[in-house]
């Protein structure tokens, strides 16, 4: 044991873990000190999630070592691992809706103080760190950002060494993302060391001191990320130059908008929803509109209302003048709507059933491919093929059961059904969830493409920099409510954030740093 | 320590595989519990396998293989789509009466004609009738989100009490001399649902088990009524997302069931039961529940999954005679075959491994 080694906090030597048919992580090493922010990047499946789950003792590594402070670190499960001071806030809150906060909170503790104290103690941190919360709010009422701070509470009370945060701000504002880092850094300040996993390059070069990049499961580089380019780190992460997707001119088409919501206003139909209030936009032939939101505010629902899966008054959805408002899924296709859900597996296709029958799932009308009720197997055979060719869907062939294909390769399957078809209207939310970053580009390029050939495009999605990329206009859902549609030439991050609703429950006054004043001004102004 | 891991698909070979072994577990523990009872396991199960078939009495049990078929078939191929958009109809017996009612009351309404429309009229009815019966948790579940398993289960009883007052009022046989019953139809030429080649048990019941066999693979293989049946009972999101109406469906499923079930009342009361009376129900429509699964939901399964058993009722009741065996341990005996089948299908999605020492 050297002397750097019991400097540091955690250190890793050789880390390997296999699960059948791939290797999660290959020999990972690297170490951690005491306060330092130190990023885990990677692409999708490029093992930082496997790492994590090891040093908070939810995997056991087949092979490598551990050492805490010097010690010889091996958690069996996650009570040891919180034993030794590591705490870890999952990208997936473990949180029920239906109890308050303190509530939510004692359920996480081997020995939970009384309701009282506890809430005492949650008001505590909450002030000492800058994330106001109240203790007897009903976890159900909270926001994604709201309910993140709820974990990060319930992680703080341990008092930890170690800190893992898993894509902590895919659920934020632009402003809480603000507010978060100003926690973390207070955090890293007083010496908790934070492990920070995350794809967004902007964000690990504001915060991290160093950061280990990893892909398949090997560490590939180790750098400051301050000192280097988001360019390079992407590059670093990818493994190849990334080629940002090329916009054809847009060509102006005559007509009635392909597109036009007026009113939207339904109920949503899953316990603790978000209901549509008020919904109201037009896409335009050759538009691309980017909805933005957090998590939460209104995107499923809108989806399910645009499919029609969701049923509306009369008026509500037009297409190219016609009304469809209270028509089903099946009458929008045959009007030219094509839909992409954000789940995969279980909405946008049926797990157990092969690639052939959920390419008629959604293919059935546009398709043609059943007449007369009867179903044409070898056209639908046919149109499975062209899209696994098309999308470059890795799969041993189109018997297999969708649930048996990879979440990217899924995507791209799925993506590529709709697109196929031709479609005058699609909407897609969360287009790239999950997918490698070549994989992505390219599914971005083909809805650049189809928006080129004529079709009305509305994209879903919580990667702001991806509807950056992508859009024509911009506009976000908060609360269910849609804000006006403005174009993406100009726009400013800070009006974004206000767009998605500033940060959410910034109303306690005791929040002392200058920016979080701020926030909290732009929140009044909201 | 036995450890299950998920199968990324299910196994083709094990979802095969798992009937036979399910039999073959059912005779093993059949055994166990005849010897348990003081019979010669062998025997016994000899008795209820082969006997039948190749026994001594051979010539008269066989015919009786499709008479008792004929029925579990029918209905069973009714339940099986609804068992596999998951709407459970547990009511078929029910069905089974009501359609056995709506019929024989319709023909008997006529008596005594000669019509040659008479019979087509009660079939049509019949079905009618196990529609109705089944369209009443179906409407319940639409408008109040009620079981319709529950529902469906309890108007079983409600059909058993009809039936005891048809039998004992309505449909009583005025030349009956005061015994509860209606008339024999076998007295009854035009409502008469005999024989159709003598000697083999075959009648329209039979004949309209193997359609609805054709029909519903044709239905489950190439149409698109039986492509969203499968892709509500794997992935309800999904099914919404094709398009399907789950109301619809759920009244497609319980209504086609249910009359089903009410043409095998018909052809049984006008043919092998002759009669309306109060023990008219015989649990075919139970049974059939356990065929369904057997037959692993597939049409062609749910034909062989009746065949045999058929002939453990026929050898079953041997057994009673011969042996002397309780019939609760031949309804016990049946009963294990469900058992042992839903025990096996954890093979066809879950592999089995001894777990060694290093674990996920």
């Amino acid at each position: 044991m050297t002397g750097t080694e019991t400097a540091q906090l955690l250190t890793i030597r050789g880390l390997t873990k296999a699960y059948p048919g791939v290797i999660a992580n290959s020999d990972v090493s690297f170490s951690v000190a005491p306060g330092e922010v130190h990023a885990l990047l990677g692409e999708n499946g490029a093992g930082k999630s496997t790492l994590v789950k090891a040093i908070y003792g939810l995997v056991r590594p087949d092979a490598g070592e551990m050492r805490m402070r010097g010690e010889v670190y091996a958690p069996s499960e996650p009570r040891a691992a919180r034993a030794a001071g590591v705490a870890m806030v999952f990208q997936h809150f473990s949180l029920f809706e239906a109890l308050n906060v303190a509530e939510n909170v004692a359920l996480g503790m081997e020995t939970p103080p009384r309701q009282r104290e506890l809430s005492a103690k949650i008001r505590a941190v909450s002030e000492a760190y800058g994330l106001p919360l109240d203790p007897s709010r009903l976890v159900g009422d909270l926001s994604a950002g709201e309910r993140q701070r709820v974990e990060i509470i319930r992680c703080l009370l341990q008092d930890p060494k170690l800190l893992i945060m898993d894509e902590p701000t895919s659920v934020l504002t632009p402003q809480e993302v603000e507010i978060l880092f100003a926690t973390l850094r207070q955090l890293s300040a007083e010496g908790t060391a934070i492990l920070y996993i995350s794809h967004k390059l902007e964000e690990i070069r504001s915060l991290c001191d160093s950061a280990t990049i990893l892909r398949r499961g090997k560490v590939v580089a180790t750098c400051t990320p301050r000192e280097v380019s988001a360019r390079d780190l992407a590059e670093m992460m990818v493994g190849t130059a990334l080629t940002p997707p090329a916009r054809a001119p847009r060509t102006d088409w005559a007509g009635a908008p392909a597109l036009e919501v007026t009113g939207l206003s339904v109920a949503s139909p899953m316990p603790f929803g978000t209901s549509l209030k008020n919904v109201g936009f037009a896409v335009a032939r050759g538009e691309v509109l980017g909805i933005a939101g957090v998590a939460g505010n209104g995107q499923d629902e809108l989806l399910l209302a645009l499919s029609g899966e969701l049923k509306s008054a009369p008026g509500m959805v037009r297409a190219a003048g016609v009304d469809l408002g209270d028509k089903g899924p099946n009458d929008r296709r045959r009007a030219g709507f094509v839909v992409a859900p954000e789940e995969r597996l279980g909405h946008a296709a049926a797990p157990g059933m092969s690639l052939v029958e959920n390419a008629l799932l959604s293919g059935a009308i546009r398709m043609g491919l059943v007449r007369r009720g009867f179903i044409d197997w070898a056209a639908t055979r046919a149109f499975a093929e062209g899209v696994v060719r098309d999308y470059d869907v890795r799969t041993p062939g189109t018997h297999v059961a969708a649930r048996a294909l990879s979440g990217g390769n899924l995507q791209k399957f799925v993506i590529g059904r709709e697109l196929s078809q031709e479609p005058a209207v699609i909407v897609i939310n969360q287009p790239t969830w999950g997918v490698d970053a070549s994989a992505a580009a390219a599914i971005r390029q083909v809805i650049l493409d189809r928006a080129a050939a004529g079709a009305a495009v509305v994209v879903i999605s919580q990667d702001l920099d991806e509807l950056m990329e992508i859009a024509d206009r911009f506009a976000a859902l908060n609360e269910g409510r849609l804000s006006v549609p403005r174009p993406v030439q100009g726009l400013t991050m800070e009006e974004i954030g206000l767009m998605m609703g500033g940060a959410h429950g910034m109303h306690v006054p005791e929040i002392g740093a200058a920016h979080l004043l701020h926030a909290e001004a732009a929140d009044a102004e909201a | 320590m036995l450890k299950l891991e998920r199968r990324p698909a299910p196994s083709r070979l094990w979802t095969a595989a798992t009937p036979v072994l399910a039999v073959i577990a059912t005779m093993i523990a059949g055994g166990l519990l005849f010897a348990a009872l003081g019979k010669d396991p062998v025997e016994a199960i000899r008795t209820i396998f082969w006997d039948p078939l190749f026994g001594e009495f051979a010539s008269y049990s066989r015919p009786q293989l499709l008479v008792k078929a004929g029925p579990l078939i029918l209905i069973a191929i009714g339940l099986s789509l609804g068992f596999k958009a998951q709407v459970w109809n547990i009511g078929a017996e029910g069905q089974y009466m009501m359609g056995a009612l709506f019929g024989a009351a319709t023909g008997l309404a006529f008596y005594p004609t000669d019509s040659v429309l008479l019979f087509p009229a009660m079939v049509v009815m019949g079905a009618f009738g196990g529609f109705l019966w089944a369209m009443i948790p179906a409407v319940l579940k639409l408008r109040f989100g009620t079981s319709e398993i529950l529902v469906s289960l309890m108007l079983v009883y409600v059909a058993q009490h009809i039936m005891s007052a048809a039998s004992f009022g309505m449909l009583k046989n005025p030349e009956g001399m005061g015994f509860p019953g209606s008339r024999n139809f076998q007295h009854y030429p035009a409502a008469f649902n005999g024989e159709l080649i003598a000697g083999t048990g075959m009648h329209w019941g039979g004949v309209a088990a193997l359609g609805a066999v054709v029909a519903a693979y044709v239905l489950l293989s190439r149409h698109i009524l039986g492509f969203h049946i499968r892709v509500a009972g794997e992935a309800p999101r999904a099914a919404r997302f094709a398009g399907v109406s789950p109301a619809l469906l759920t009244s497609v499923c319980l209504g086609t069931s249910g009359a089903l079930a009410g043409l095998a009342g018909l052809f049984e009361v006008t043919g092998p039961a002759g009669q309306i009376t109060t023990d008219f129900a015989s649990g075919y429509g139970f049974t059939a529940i356990i065929v369904a699964f057997l037959g692993r939901l597939h049409p062609v399964g749910i034909l062989l999954a009746g065949l045999l058993m058929a002939l453990t009722y026929i050898g079953g009741e041997l057994a009673q005679l011969t042996l002397n065996l309780p019939s609760a341990a031949v309804q016990a005996f049946q009963g294990m075959l469900l058992f042992f089948l839903l025990a096996f299908d954890v093979l066809a999605n879950f592999r089995i491994r001894l777990a060694g020492r290093a674990r996920a």
